[in-house]
């Protein structure tokens, strides 16, 4: 009985031991170890073992069962984990394949530069309004201290619909429509299309402003440094400063050109600021006592501040878009430029 | 405007280089957009004398010269020119040297002699006889005066000077001149300004013997001041003042001529001068044209004038558009003897309607629509009359006969320090005030606190105390401004409202759905509308006309997004781009009537998505379009139709509660065609204003139902022409209570279904949030949704 049971455990763990496959290890696992297998077989046999040593013979095949019932789960085991490894092989991928790309779109660089100031103006208080396109003598000229036949009318080249509406070359006019309605303190952005007769590299009759007004209780050209600095560190970079040379616009008084120390070479002279140092981004200045007054407010009372840009140039400036109708354009290789 | 370094320093003592000037013109409110250093090539030419002169033993034409060049030492030069002689001064280049065309001079040999240098003529030197008499000669320029020999040619003629051309804001007329721009160099180098020489004698004979003047329209011209010359010698005027005129880039012509042109120059007055002869009646009226009467100007072109026109005129008729030009047979020529000097002030705004309408520009009517002020007006006429004198051009009746209608009175203000103080929001001293206030000539003095000021007369552009605060800061420095986040000011409650949040929303849903954002000019050409065929006078495309457009490309303001999408898809589809989904938000604009008086045009705003190309079908923008509205709250109806625009059997209307938002389509293969589009092209035209008033973005979150739902399956077979919605709308109307949604899940046609017709399949999900559904009851719902089918769309089922 003994030797029979030495030669089982010898067959089942070599047999165990040149197995490879799991098919092959469930036949095994029948043979040796299933209801029919040689294992019960044995425990079968134990009724033809003499009554007195049949409890130490049973405890014997016992012995024997759990003994191959470890060996038989260890391979399983091992058998699972290797074909687990040779499918993980068969689905091997190419990681270097393109990915499926999702579907993207891009907001229009003008978009993204006039929400961009925007954020810095709405930032420190300023709401936001925008007017007609479409406006009347008055309010674009008028109300902004600009008389019928003044110079300065013809800084703007504007486009007429009839003798008392045009297409407004500025957005000011909305901030006069809002400063009517409002009470101090104001601070009001307006951004939106304006309109002026000239068309070339750098010029478009149609092109994006922000404007931003504030009216309150001693403001000071102080105030319009700090804001514009503020601006102008956030849109162009931490480093950048500001400088104010004067100028001249009829609605604000004093009027300065604000230009911005240049980000490409940190003002040391380069082909964007054609050596200076300096690029010009805006026009700004103290909001002109006429105009304070034409809002139906005390210019002895109330003084304020005002600034207005043009988003192209901003665009221009900051995505290096080197003509002006490329933006108007629309090629989508360019647009696609400004997924970021 | 130009203004020649020499010529600045004529009224004050400028003891900077020329960009340390220009630095501090630039810091003052004044640009320099240009240094013209005209003569910058030429370098390396001196004064010479001629000594002797031999035949070139080897060339017939040549001759060999022996010169003197000073310290440059004895020479030999060859030369053809045949126009000089022994003793004559002459520019040489000498070795090195350049010329005013950037050639370059060496020494070399010709015809086996040496020939240390070149003479030149007044062309290589860049000069005619307007700056320097015999410049203009085909020859060698023989100098006229003497000169140290050796020296060098740009210092002896002054060819060394630089011309800076200076941006004047429109608020500063009285810098649009040399002496001008001259008072604002001296205050801001703190130099003591020369005026110019205002001195003249005269005649004892009163100009009133001379000329009677009479003003009759004294708001247009409130200043004319006449002045009376006679004996008058017409010839060329001096060579300075010539000089002075080329380098601002005027032609010399006669004296008289001349001395009109520099005081124009010099003070910023035009100038017109008479024919006193030629008047009829001997006198000048200023009056407006009356209707009927013309005049034909100094160039020969003749005008209708209309009661607009102010005019100078003598006894009978008008001989000169007042600011304008003189007419041609007032005009001063070689035989002039009297002459009739005037200096006016004419009223800007109508110098320039006149200009406008008549369509004749000058100098002169640049200059009055810019501002002339009545000071000035008066004192040029005596720089002119000085000029005469010193030119000895004639001689100068007595007296000026003035028809002045303002006053001459100084502006006066009066304001507190500290309110200039307070707009600038930094403290500058009231010496400093006084001090810059002194520098640009007004009288300024500070007492208790209170500063009073009188303004020089020709800044008719300081008003009041914000205007001085202007003048204090720019000369003070705006360097010394510096950033304080309004300190004062309340906090206010910023940012956008609801509607403009939502507008940038919108504009990244769409980019969301891969569509990229373009903008387009707001005018199209008119032409765009009968490349669609839409009728110009539905109210709906009722357009506005720009009465200035800069071309008919650019004419009407477009009261559809429609031609301006299918230009962008076409230019992108040119360039070869092969898929292309864009999207626009912009305003149309639109009225019913002709706009009047101030009324304005109605501007709506609208989105506008078109796409071509890969995976870019109906169903895209469909999808689109319910996802963008889902986006935004907002039930869609979908309904077959729409524009004649579109592919008859391929578009659609989008409603919402029965407003009409919209369509969208594939563009109909004709109006395709007109755009030069090749693929399927698809649009969608949403009128954002009216969607956004659909706009439900409430979200309250509805409960899940813990329980298994059931789905099941059909399968119909209908007639092709029965459509998803029919079949949706009566599963929808009779599935019962518990259906949670339906869905199409296939479309088949072919060989397992009859000729003309079509299978559809449908999931229908049910459940609820009480309990396990019954599968008898889910059973009952899908049996009563086929009886219905059948009866409503005669579907069998498969």
């Amino acid at each position: 009985m003994q030797e029979k049971m030495n030669e089982l455990k010898l067959s089942a763990l070599s047999a165990l031991e040149g197995c490879e496959t799991s098919r092959d290890f469930q036949d095994l696992k029948i043979r040796y170890l299933g209801k029919a297998g040689e294992v019960t077989g044995l425990l079968k046999g134990l009724k033809d073992v003499p009554k007195e040593s049949r409890a130490e013979v049973g405890k014997i095949i016992n012995d024997l069962r759990q003994e191959l019932e470890g060996a038989f789960a260890a391979k399983e085991e091992e058998l699972q984990k290797k074909e687990m490894e040779a499918g993980f092989l068969a689905e091997a991928l190419d990681v270097t394949l393109p990915g499926t790309r999702p579907e993207r779109g891009t907001l229009h660089p003008l978009t993204k530069v006039r929400n961009e100031i925007i954020g810095v103006f709405t930032g420190m208080g300023f709401e936001i309004f925008e007017g007609p396109e479409i406006d009347t003598d008055y309010y674009t000229f008028q109300a902004l201290n600009i008389p019928k036949d003044h110079p300065a009318r013809d800084m703007q080249d504007t486009f007429y619909i009839t003798e008392n509406v045009v297409l407004r070359p500025h957005t000011s006019p909305g901030q006069i429509r809002c400063l009517e309605q409002k009470e101090p303190p104001i601070k009001v952005l307006s951004p939106g299309k304006v309109y002026r007769s000239d068309d070339d590299a750098t010029h478009s009759p149609m092109f994006q402003q922000v404007e931003g007004i504030v009216v309150d209780k001693k403001v000071t050209l102080c105030d319009l440094k700090g804001a514009l600095d503020a601006f102008a560190a956030k849109l162009f970079g931490d480093e950048t400063k500001t400088r104010f040379r004067p100028s001249y616009f009829p609605f604000t008084e004093p009027s300065v050109e604000v230009d911005v120390s240049c980000f490409r070479c940190k003002g040391k002279g380069c082909n964007l600021c054609k050596g200076t140092g300096w690029i010009e981004v805006l026009g700004a200045g103290m909001v002109h006592r006429n105009v304070i007054k034409n809002c139906g407010l005390d210019p002895d009372e109330y003084s304020g501040f005002a600034f207005g840009m043009g988003v192209e140039r901003i665009a221009m400036l900051k995505y290096g878009i080197p003509n002006m109708k490329m933006l108007f354009e629309n090629d989508v290789r360019f647009l696609n430029e400004f997924d970021k | 405007m130009l203004a020649p370094l020499r010529w600045l320093k004529d009224y004050v003592e400028i003891d900077v280089s020329a960009s340390e000037l220009q630095a501090k013109l630039f810091s003052c409110g004044f640009e320099v957009e240009e240094m013209v250093d005209v003569f910058k090539n030429v370098s390396g030419i001196v004064v010479a004398k001629l000594l002797s002169v031999e035949k070139h033993p080897n060339a017939d034409k040549l001759n060999v010269w022996q010169i003197d060049a000073g310290d440059k030492g004895k020479l030999q030069i060859i030369t053809s020119a045949k126009n000089i002689e022994v003793g004559d001064l002459v520019p040489v280049a000498l070795d090195g040297a350049t010329l005013f065309n950037g050639g370059v001079i060496n020494n070399g040999q010709i015809r086996g002699v040496e020939s240390f240098g070149m003479f030149c003529s007044g062309e290589e030197l860049g000069i005619t006889d307007d700056f320097y008499p015999g410049a203009s000669i085909n020859g060698i320029l023989r100098l006229q005066e003497e000169y140290p020999l050796g020296m060098d040619i740009k210092e002896a003629l002054g060819l060394d000077d630089i011309v800076f051309d200076i941006g004047v804001t429109s608020n500063r007329p009285d810098c649009q001149c040399v002496y001008g721009i001259a008072r604002e160099v001296a205050a801001v180098l703190g130099k003591p300004l020369k005026a110019p020489d205002f001195t003249y004698e005269t005649l004892s004979t009163p100009v009133t013997d001379f000329v009677k003047v009479r003003v009759e329209d004294a708001e247009l011209c409130p200043r004319y001041v006449a002045t009376g010359v006679q004996n008058v010698k017409i010839e060329q005027s001096p060579l300075w003042m010539r000089k002075r005129l080329f380098l601002v880039g005027i032609r010399g012509i006669s004296n008289l001529v001349d001395i009109t042109n520099f005081v124009l120059m010099e003070m910023g007055q035009p100038m017109h001068a008479f024919d006193k002869d030629k008047l009829s009646g001997g006198e000048i009226v200023v009056r407006r044209a009356k209707a009927g009467e013309t005049i034909v100007t100094l160039d020969k072109k003749e005008f209708n004038l209309t009661q607009e026109n102010l005019m100078i005129c003598d006894g009978e008729k008008p001989v000169c558009i007042a600011g304008v030009m003189g007419g041609l047979d007032s005009g001063i020529t070689e035989e002039t003897k009297n002459l009739v000097f005037e200096s006016a002030k004419f009223k800007r705004d109508n110098i320039r309607r006149t200009s406008r309408n008549l369509g004749q520009r000058s100098d002169s009517s640049a200059r009055f629509e810019k501002g002339v002020d009545s000071y000035t007006t008066g004192v040029a006429m005596q720089r002119a009359l000085s000029l005469i004198y010193q030119l000895k051009a004639g001689e100068i009746l007595s007296g000026a006969i003035d028809c002045n209608a303002e006053t001459q009175e100084k502006r006066e203000i009066v304001t507190p320090v500290s309110r200039i103080c307070d707009l600038l929001g930094i403290d500058v001293s009231e010496e400093r005030i006084v001090a810059i206030l002194t520098s640009l000539h007004f009288e300024a003095s500070v007492k208790n606190g209170v500063l009073t000021v009188l303004v020089p007369e020709y800044r008719e552009d300081v008003e009041d105390y914000a205007d001085l605060a202007e003048e204090i800061i720019r000369m003070y420095g705006y360097d010394n401004i510096s950033g304080t986040l309004l300190q004062f000011a309340k906090v206010t409650d910023g940012g956008r409202n609801t509607q403009q949040t939502d507008v940038e929303r919108m504009r990244e849903t769409l980019a969301g759905f891969g569509l990229q954002e373009t903008v387009t000019y707001s005018f199209i050409s008119e032409k765009e509308y009968d490349k669609l065929d839409l009728d110009k006078t539905a109210s709906e495309y009722k357009f506005i006309r720009l009465m200035n457009p800069l071309g008919e490309d650019y004419s009407v303001m477009r009261t559809t997004l429609v031609p301006s999408m299918l230009n962008v898809l076409s230019f992108n589809q040119n360039r070869k781009n092969e898929t292309v989904k864009l999207f626009e938000f912009a305003r149309t604009y639109h009225t019913d009537k002709p706009l009047t008086g101030s009324e304005l045009p109605v501007e709506k705003n609208h989105i506008i998505v078109g796409a071509y190309g890969e995976g870019v079908d109906f169903y895209t923008v469909k999808g689109i379009v319910e996802e963008f509205c889902r986006s935004f709250g907002v039930t869609i109806d979908i309904a077959p139709g729409g524009k004649h625009y579109y592919h008859p059997t391929r578009k659609a209307t989008v409603s919402a509660n029965g407003v009409l938002l919209g369509g969208f389509g594939e563009i109909h293969p004709v109006y395709a065609e007109r755009y030069g589009l090749e693929k399927r092209v698809y649009v969608v035209e949403l009128d954002y204003d009216l969607l956004e008033q659909q706009f439900n973005k409430k979200i309250a979150v509805k409960p899940i139902s813990r329980y298994p739902e059931s789905t099941v399956d059909i399968a119909v077979t209908v007639l092709k022409s029965v459509t998803c919605g029919e079949i949706l709308s009566v599963i929808y109307a009779n599935a019962g209570e518990f259906l949670k949604e339906a869905k199409l899940f296939d479309v088949y046609e072919g060989a397992q279904v009859e000729a003309g017709k079509k299978s559809m399949a449908f999931s229908l999900h049910f459940g609820s949030l009480d309990r396990t559904l019954e599968q008898s009851e889910v059973e009952t719902a899908k049996s009563n949704v086929l009886t219905a089918l059948q009866t409503a769309v005669g579907a069998v089922l498969r």
